[in-house]
This record gives structure tokens, sequence and C-alpha cells, in this order.
């Protein structure tokens, strides 16, 4: 006789099952694909297709090899939205053999090799471009540069960003150029007002260019809170944190750095707080822990930013704090029910 | 039941090494040793020993073998020295003496390359001095050479030196097949002119894959590796009980009591 059937309140709230909330995220981006193709071309739609073909092959196959339902498994979207991330994130007329390569290694390697969705140490998407970035720098550095300012004046056609991906553009050194951080952090010995008024990169179109994808993936995030599908915590903590860092260092050595303004409305920043930091099975449990996991994020962006050898420091950083979670989270357990105070780290002869 | 299983599965290694020990008479059996250097006790495998050297440095098929040669003649020449003097050291110096003998064979190894191969010394660098460091060689010599008769243990050597030269290259070749398209390149460093057409260019064109020749590459290679090497011996393991069971139930059957009867 069933008294009481009760399960974790988080895990199953009315009809919201992994499935949904997934689904729901991969939605959420969809006001950052269409601000990445209007300013891009169609290079991010063909990326996203080859990623999420590549993403259900892959996932299939080792579903299959691990002796796995499949096709439950398939119906998570866990690997489509592995897809979805690194197809914005990748350039969007990079060679899809660099989308494949990055997204079988997210899903085979850093995912199915640790169990499956739920297992994962670090956040998939992030390892599949890590992984690409480090293997292939010239592809997965050219950017498409706004129409205003490339050499050939225009955007990618259809066809064209076809051709760059599957086969190859030689014209394509025309449509591409540095982004904002990238010639930020290549500006050399100018200083940052002439940096500003002098190189291509950081000229207003390229600027506002990547204020609107940030925009986008900003109003996509606060409809993720919105639905309650992540907290608040992370993606504050991981804005509030290269906010405070690249203000710190603004006020102390204006001549070289850029305003955080400039810092939080480029790159990755918001994309990277609100879909990567916030992944739920690599990130911190508990509220205050979010917040120390996504402060560190937030350190580390601008440290690779400024100091590292990258332009953006977002997949880094996250696969970086992933590694500590787990300690986190071990030190920020919340009080449990029943008990005067929160149990936190570890005590030599307690009850473990 | 299971459990019985697993623990002898887990000590395969544990009683290896007491069989050794018990067998300081010289009646070892060299089927065996053999069996146990490539594959059942492999070094790099099994022992993971000498993984250090062994990440840093097989990012290329000749990398791997000059290195995998360079341990394998100090592992059969530290073994037969060390199996010649076990009846004289004290056991409290036993092992700076041990350490003393495979740095001698080392600073040889390491002359001669310097001699013949001095591009490849060059580019192994720190890697051949650390030879002195590598925990298999010190292992085999503690656990086996120091208990037997000189060929037993010049065997023991030269079968653990093969099986780990054997992953050792098996690993080079993944990453330099991964990371540049290509097998056998620079040869020559190793086999002199004859060698300079050996290089293969297996994929025209392609795409330097930096994260295999870069070390995480051999961390992920290595794994692969092993997991490879478990899968096989489970597959052996169920085809063995699978005869077993076609066989039917043993000969002697004795009368169970108690417990359950299967």
């Amino acid at each position: 006789m069933a008294l009481l059937r009760i399960t974790s309140p988080h895990t199953q709230r009315a009809g919201h099952r992994t499935s949904w909330v997934m689904q729901m995220v991969i939605l959420a981006t969809i006001p950052g694909i269409v601000v990445q193709t209007w300013l891009f071309g169609w290079g991010t739609l063909i990326n996203l297709m080859v990623a999420c073909v590549a993403a259900l092959a892959s996932e299939a196959a080792i579903l299959a090899v691990r002796r796995r339902a499949v096709s439950f498994f398939l119906k998570d979207y866990s690997a489509l939205l592995t897809a979805v991330l690194l197809g914005v994130a990748l350039p969007p007329a990079v060679p899809w053999w660099v989308t494949v390569t990055a997204v079988s290694f997210a899903i085979i390697f850093a995912k199915q090799l640790y169990g499956g969705l739920g297992n994962n140490p670090f956040n998939p998407a992030m390892v599949g471009y890590a992984i690409v970035l480090v293997s292939f720098p010239v592809p997965m550095s050219q950017w498409i540069g706004v129409h205003e300012l490339v050499a050939s004046g225009n955007t990618l056609s259809f066809m064209q960003s076809l051709q760059a991906i599957f086969h190859q553009l030689p014209v394509i050194d025309s449509y591409t150029m540095a982004t904002p951080l990238d010639g930020f952090k290549h500006k050399d010995l100018l200083d940052s007002e002439t940096a500003f008024a002098s190189l291509p990169a950081l000229q207003a179109a390229s600027v506002n260019s990547w204020l609107w994808v940030n925009l986008a993936y900003l109003i996509g995030g606060l409809g993720l809170i919105a639905l309650r599908i992540i907290t608040w915590h992370t993606p504050v903590a991981v804005l509030g944190a290269l906010f405070v860092m690249s203000g710190v260092f603004h006020l102390v050595d204006m001549d070289q750095t850029a305003t955080p303004w400039f810092h939080l409305t480029t790159g990755a920043a918001m994309f990277g707080a609100f879909f990567i930091a916030t992944d739920p099975v690599s990130s911190c449990t508990s509220n205050k822990g979010k917040l120390i996991y996504g402060a560190g994020i937030g350190v580390l962006i601008y440290i690779i930013r400024a100091w590292g050898g990258y332009p953006d420091g977002v997949a880094f950083g996250v696969l970086l704090m992933n590694f500590a979670a787990p300690l986190i989270d071990y030190y920020t357990q919340p009080r449990a029910y029943g008990h005067k105070k929160a149990k936190s780290g570890l005590k030599v002869g307690g009850d473990h | 039941m299971k459990t019985s299983d697993e623990i002898t599965a887990d000590d395969s290694t544990l009683e290896n090494t007491q069989d050794n020990v018990e067998s300081n008479k010289p009646s070892a059996n060299y089927a065996e040793i053999i069996y146990n250097g490539i594959w059942k006790n492999n070094p790099a495998l099994v022992q993971l020993l000498g993984l250090c050297p062994m990440l840093a440095v097989t990012s290329t098929v000749v990398n791997a073998l000059g290195l995998g040669l360079a341990t394998l003649v100090v592992l059969v020449g530290s073994n037969i020295a060390v199996s010649l003097i076990r009846n004289y050291v004290a056991d409290a110096v036993r092992l700076p003496a041990f350490v003393m003998i495979i740095a001698s064979f080392t600073t040889c190894i390491e002359l001669i390359m310097q001699a013949y191969t001095y591009e490849l010394y060059q580019i192994l660098g720190i890697f051949i001095p650390l030879i002195v460091t590598n925990c298999a060689i010190l292992g085999r010599a503690d656990a086996f050479a120091s208990r037997n008769p000189v060929l037993p243990s010049a065997l023991d050597g030269f079968m653990m030196g093969l099986g780990f030269m054997a992953i050792l290259v098996a690993l080079g070749a993944m990453r330099e097949l991964i990371g540049q398209g290509t097998l056998f390149s620079d040869m020559q460093l190793l086999f002199g002119d004859a060698a300079v057409h050996w290089k293969w260019t297996v994929f025209e064109s392609y795409p330097n894959v930096l994260f295999a020749v870069l070390p995480p590459g051999a961390f992920i290679g290595l794994g692969l590796l092993i997991a490879g090497k478990n899968y096989l011996d489970e597959r052996e393991k169920k085809r063995l009980a699978a005869e077993k069971a076609k066989e039917g139930p043993s000969t002697s059957k004795r009368v169970r009591v108690t417990g359950q009867v299967s």
C-alpha cells in the first residue's frame, strides 16, 4: 500500500521533464541565432544543421555501443542542445569537419564515456569547443565580419556559405575579420583610445554587432530565468565578477584596458553566463555554490581575456570551474531541515 | 560468488609477484614470463608504470620507437646485472645498488644515442636520462631479477621492454596518424638515410589536429588502449566461460547439504 509518493521536488514539477527543459533552452537560443544569422549570414544555420546531424548520429552510435536504449535517450534532447550550443559558438563559416569533430567529441568523450547525461563532470559543449580551438586555430579564428567593415562589403550569400563550409571558398578572407576581442587583444602597443579609433575590429559597427548578439542572448537567458529553468545566481555572479574585474582594472590602468561595458557586451559574455555556465549537470547545485562558481568563471574570463593566450575565455573558464564545482558544492551545503546549522567542510572524526 | 571472482582478478598481479618469490629455484616458466611481459602484466597497460616518458614523447612513431628501444636495452641490461649480483647485495642497500646499475646503463644508452642518433637524442631530450626513474625498470629489478637466475631475468627484461615498447609505438602511431595524418615520418633519425622514404602520408592535405599531438591526446589515447585491452580480456573470459559451460558440469559431483544448489 503506497502511503505517500514523494519524489524530489526539483526533478518532477508537473510536466517538466528533462526533454522539456532541454527544448526550452534550445528555444531560448533562437533570438541569438536570429541575430547571428542576420549579422553574419547563413553560416550559423548551416552549422546548426551539421551539428545536429552529427550529434544525433554520434549519440545513437555510442548508445548502441554501450547497449543503452537509443531512442529513449535521443528523445531527451540533450544531444541536440549540445549541438545547438556548439553550432552557435563556432565561427559561422567554419569547415564542416571542425563542427563534426567538436560535436562528436563532446557527445562521445565528454558525455557518454563518463556515463551519459547527468554523469559528465565537464560541460560537453565547451569540451568540444576547447578541443577544436586547440586543434584547429586557423579556421577557429575566422569570424565573419559585419558587412560594413569587411573588404568585400557584403555578408556571405547562402551558396557561398555552403561552399565555405563543405568545400572551400578562396575569397573567404575578404568576408572575415577579427572580432572586437581579438582586435583588442592584438592592439599591441596602441593604447585603448587609439585602438578604438583606428583598428577596424573595434569600430562602432563591429562592436555594435556583438552588442546585438549579446543582447539577444540576454533576452533568451532572461526567458530561461522567467521559466525558472535556471536561477539568477550563476549568470549574475558571472557577469558581476566580470564587471568588477574589468572595472577595477580599468580604473587602475585606463590606457591599456577596455571598459566594463565592452567586456560585458562582446564575445560570449552573455551566451556563456546564461547558457553555458548554467548547465545543471556540471555546475554547482546550492545557491551559494552557484554564486561562487559563477564568480570564478567571471574572474577567469577576465584573466584569460586580459592576460591569456586566447581572445575569449568563456570555454576555458567554464571548464576550469567545472573542476572546482564538486569541491564548492561540498563546502556550501545548505542547512538541512531539522539541523541547527549547515554542514560545511570536512570534519575529522565526524559522521563520515 | 561474484566477489570471490573479483578478488582473484584483482589479485592477479599480486599473485604473480608471489609466484616470482616462490620461484627462487631455477625452474622459471618461460612461456609465463613471455605472456606476462607482453600482455597480462604489461608495464604500460596494466602496471601503468613509466607513464611520464610514455605520455610525453609518443607524439610520433620514431620518438616512441627510440625511447622504447632505449628502455628495452636498459631493462635487459639492468635485469641481467641485478640478477648476477643478487646473492651478494645486502637487503638494506639493494635499492641504491639497483639504481646505480640502472643509471650506468642509462648513461651508456644516452652516450650511444648521442653518438649515433644525435637528432633523435635532442628531440627526446630529458626523457632519456629520465629512464633511470622509470618505475618499470626498478620494479622489474626488485620484483623479478633480484630473485631469479640470469636467463629468466634477461627474458623477463626483454619481454617487459618489448611490451612497453609495443604500447609506446602503438600510441605513437595513433597520435601521429590522428595528429599529422602520416605514419613513420622522420624514420631516418633512427635508421639512417635508407629510411628517408619510409614516410607514409595516409591522408593527403590533412589539417593537423594539434590536440592529438599535445599531451592531452596521449592521455585519451592511452585510455583507449587500456579500454581495448580490457575489452579483449573480457571477451576471452566470456569465451572460456562459454566453453566450460558447453563441456557441462565438472565430473566430480559432491553432494551439498547446505546453501543454494546452483
